[in-house]
């Protein structure tokens, strides 16, 4: 059988709220639509950190097929996401998502 | 000893993605998102989780992010672009995301500090995964089947009026 080390659990935790918070401050921060995208693809790319440690804490296949889940869930967001960047490029001729703010009313 | 290269990993992944969100050539953003991608890939496998590892690899880092990369080469983003990011990224719109996030940080840390337990130290393997994935998580497998359908769907029809616009726009 394959070996793989042995760390606390938590340490590995913390990291993954620290990357998913740091994808967060980036949905916050940026306007620019690409930046926006790339910070939701940390944040779920933190989530798939986080099944991924409980599958190993516990010996279970489960966590690594809720990564395999949030990994076609990224794909199918990032798919249409960039088909709507190249969309909103094409009306307003810039990457400002407060350009397309005018569903407010 | 190998404990350590689990912190190498680490301080690499939060420190490439840290300069994901603060760059404004998209290009380069996605050159260490793709690093990040990596260092996380890296994580999986000392965790006893090789099959996750590889797909990150070859889907997240390999497929995902060519995609990122034609849509930024598509757009053609020039300097114009970059000053632009420039002029957004000033350093007072840090400081209220920065704060209220450092707060559930500290919180997350707080909490997590009082359970000490260990990873167990042992792999699971990708046959595993895969006799899991077609019994139990069957339904699942479908429904991300039909996720994937709907987004093939919806991509091209969002992109074909694109192209065919710029088609008009150059001939």
């Amino acid at each position: 059988m394959q070996t793989a080390i042995a760390v606390p659990i938590e340490h590995v935790l913390v990291l993954a709220a620290a990357l998913f918070l740091i994808g967060f401050t980036g949905v916050l921060v940026r306007r620019n639509v690409i930046f926006l995208l790339m910070s939701l693809e940390i944040m779920m790319n933190a989530c798939g950190l986080a099944f991924v440690v409980a599958g190993a804490r516990w010996i279970e296949p489960d966590g690594q097929i809720m990564y395999m889940f949030i990994l076609s869930l990224a794909a199918a967001e990032v798919a249409v996401g960039l088909g709507l960047i190249l969309q909103l490029e094409r009306r307003y001729r810039h990457l400002d998502i407060d350009a397309a703010s005018e569903l407010t009313g | 000893m190998e404990v350590v290269l689990f912190y190498i990993a680490a301080s690499i992944a939060l420190t490439t993605s840290i300069l994901v969100i603060t760059r404004t050539t998209a290009s380069h953003a996605l050159i260490y998102l793709i690093v990040s991608l990596l260092a996380v890939a890296v994580i999986f496998y000392l965790l006893g989780a090789p099959f996750a590892a590889a797909l990150e690899v070859v889907i997240y880092a390999g497929a995902i992010m060519v995609l990122f990369l034609f849509v930024v080469m598509m757009l053609n983003l020039g300097p114009s672009q970059v000053a632009q990011e420039r002029r957004w990224l000033e350093p007072r719109m840090w400081i209220g995301p920065s704060i209220l996030t450092l707060i559930l940080f500290f919180e997350m840390v707080y909490i997590l500090a009082g359970t000490p337990a260990l990873t167990s130290g042992v792999a699971v393997s990708a046959k595993e995964v895969g006799e899991r994935l077609f019994t139990t998580y069957l339904l699942g497998v479908e429904l991300a089947g039909f996720l994937l359908l709907a987004a093939l769907v919806g991509s091209y029809h969002l992109g074909r009026r694109y192209m065919r616009a710029r088609r008009e726009e150059i001939g």
